[in-house]
């Protein structure tokens, strides 16, 4: 049996009077690959900067490897311990622009670890191996591909060996085959590290993939109105809503 | 147990077995682990073996520490197997060395002679010059489209620019520029009151603050403020392709970009040079009647004595060609910036640097024209 590794309970987001979502509740199991789908604009990356610490949830509670992230009596502080466990992927890698690659990685392990910096630069060349970008550590972000910048955002995601991490739309912007290639760089380095995956995505063929479990966010009612492994989903799809979008309305 | 290596050479002096245990952890990082790549590097092995059976905990470091032994072996063609490694180690190492190294690792930097250094300089210059020239160019086709009725320009941009760069600015000109009256006032008071005749600091202030300091100090504060907003704002445009999306919808950015803000700031800067100048008055006025005991009655009637429509104009006159110069360095830095987050920062910077430079040039000439025509 898998441990919960993420908690959300009866989570409400507004901005202002405009709800975003309310009633919100799922879990995260370790090692899952959980996937939180939903059409445009149902809030999904809402829901991300909520479980990264970003935006306070005005009600509900998570709960981040047993210890309290929102509610409970958690405090930045705590979110902040919580976060050096986790890694983020952003929709468009999220460089600093004006750092290389190897200076990009290098930061958090500069700033959390007492390592040597040869012992850094070797776990910086790991990591742009890991996501095959192994050569390019003198390269600015300006100067590489936008596939290129995802898999360096990765590498800097994995630079603290997280538990978890999460991504927003990694496949954004990809041809199909390097969106798959990263589906499959997303898997190898969750079965290696034995990550736990949160990833924010409406690409069906990524959802299909590498998803073993997820949640469908619904835009009109403002809530999950689906949750389960996908394949399971699309067998046995519980409403319409989201049949529709697992089959990208043909059935 | 805090992580340990060892390499242990075997009798027949060709093969070794590389002996790993304990916690792998960034927090418990091995000290000697240059060492063991730098006797691996030295030694003449054939074969070795890697033995990660005393392991009990690990991370990245872990594995990176192999990579590196692995990338030793390799290059020095040593056979290697590895045991007993926990699981998850073998597969990180199959896809780090599963794409082969970029050959080109990282930027080539050229030594270059002096002479070459130059001859760069000179041909960026020349670019810079040729862009520049462009620039203008366009924003005076741009003037010209407008006065034909031609330019793609929305009112409503016109009036927005006109509020932030008039109306919005007021606070700021109003606390700079009373503060400059203030001190030019203290300043000339230290001489003035030695002969007794404090009562023109009055006419000091006046002069230099309606001749050329109200201009100055405005031109500054527009530079800083106008103008590196001006430059961020279309440097972030740029970066997020709306000037592209412009260009390519057949609306010339100079008309819809640039010319509102030139519009806009050119109008302003007459009028916010007349309200600085006021302002430096009134600076001075409060150090006259406050601390040189001088009436209020006085240091006006000498104020007005001071004041002539030739120096007020003269100031004015420098108003708007600072107007000009910060819009138009503004919107060039902001319409050339590249195309990341640090090239928005450095256009501001630059935007600023240029305004000032070129007021300062601009104030030498026209001093130098008012100076030779006797005005």
């Amino acid at each position: 049996m898998k441990q919960p590794f993420l908690e959300i309970k009866n989570l409400k987001v507004a901005y202002g009077e405009n709800v975003i979502m309310r009633d919100v509740n799922f879990t995260v199991n370790q090692e899952d690959v959980f996937i939180i789908m939903g059409g445009s604009g149902c809030g999904k990356s809402t829901l991300l900067t909520v479980l990264t610490g970003l935006k306070k949830p005005d009600q509900g509670t998570e709960v981040f490897a047993g210890h309290p992230f929102w509610g409970g009596g958690a405090t930045k502080a705590d979110r902040d311990a919580c976060m050096r466990k986790a890694g983020i992927l952003y929709q468009s890698g999220a460089l600093w622009s004006s750092m290389t690659l190897a200076e990009n990685i290098a930061l958090p392990l500069e700033q959390y670890t007492n390592l040597m910096p040869d012992e850094i630069q070797d776990i910086v060349a790991l990591k742009l191996d890991l996501v095959g970008l192994g050569g390019f550590q003198n390269y600015y972000p300006a100067e590489i591909s936008g596939g290129m910048k995802k898999r360096a955002g990765l590498a800097r995601a994995l630079a603290l060996d997280p538990q978890i991490v999460f991504f927003d739309e990694p496949s954004a912007g990809l041809d199909p085959i390097s969106s798959k290639n990263l589906d499959d760089l997303i898997l190898q380095i969750k079965e290696s590290l034995h990550t736990t995956i949160v990833m924010v995505t409406h690409e069906l063929p990524s959802i299909f993939a590498i998803g073993t479990n997820s949640i469908y966010l619904d835009a009109r009612t403002k809530t999950v109105i689906a949750q389960g492994d996908p394949h399971e989903l699309l067998k046995n799809p519980p409403n319409e809503t989201l049949q529709h979008f697992l089959t990208r309305g043909e059935k | 147990m805090t992580a340990s290596v060892a390499l242990k050479k075997e009798d027949d002096n060709y093969s070794a077995r590389l002996v790993f245990s304990g916690n792998w952890l960034f927090e418990e990082h091995p000290d000697h682990t240059k060492q063991i790549i730098e006797e691996l590097s030295a030694a003449d092995l054939k074969k070795i073996t890697l033995n990660g059976k005393e392991i009990e905990q690990w991370d990245s470091l872990l594995v990176a520490f192999l990579v590196r032994v692995l990338s030793v072996c390799k290059e020095k063609s040593i056979q290697y197997e590895l045991l007993n490694f926990p699981q998850g180690v073998d597969s990180l190492i199959d896809l780090a060395f599963a794409v082969p190294q970029h050959v080109d690792t990282g930027k080539v930097v050229y030594s270059q002679s002096f002479l070459t250094y130059l001859g760069n300089v000179a041909l960026h210059s020349w670019e810079a010059t040729k862009t520049a020239y462009f620039f203008a160019r366009q924003a005076y086709a741009s003037v010209v489209r407008l006065l034909m009725r031609r330019a793609v320009v929305r009112k409503v941009d016109i009036l927005s620019e006109i509020q932030k760069a008039g109306a919005n600015a007021f606070p700021i000109v109003s606390l700079i520029c009373f503060l400059v009256g203030l001190i030019l006032a203290f300043v000339g008071s230290i001489q003035l009151k030695m002969f007794g005749a404090q009562i023109y600091v009055s006419s000091l202030v006046a002069i230099a603050v309606t001749r050329v300091m109200g201009a100055i100090m405005g031109g500054v504060i527009m530079a800083g403020r106008t103008g590196a907003s001006y430059a961020a704002t279309l440097g972030s445009m740029q970066v997020n392709e709306e000037i592209d999306a412009l260009k390519t919808m057949g609306i010339s950015p100079f008309d819809f970009l640039v010319l509102p803000r030139v519009l806009a700031l050119s109008l302003m800067m007459p009028l916010l040079t007349v309200y600085a100048d006021l302002m430096g008055i009134m600076g001075g006025a409060f150090v006259g009647v406050f601390m040189l005991d001088l009436s209020p009655e006085d240091y006006f009637r000498m104020t007005m004595k001071a004041l002539s429509m030739k120096n007020i104009i003269i100031g004015i006159i420098h108003g708007s060609v600072y107007g000009v110069i910060i819009a138009l360095c503004g919107c060039y830095q902001g319409i050339n910036c590249g195309r990341n987050a640090s090239a928005v920062g450095y256009a501001t910077t630059a935007a600023v640097v240029n305004s000032i430079v070129w007021m300062t040039v601009a104030t030498a000439f026209l001093t130098f024209l008012f100076s030779v025509s006797g005005v």
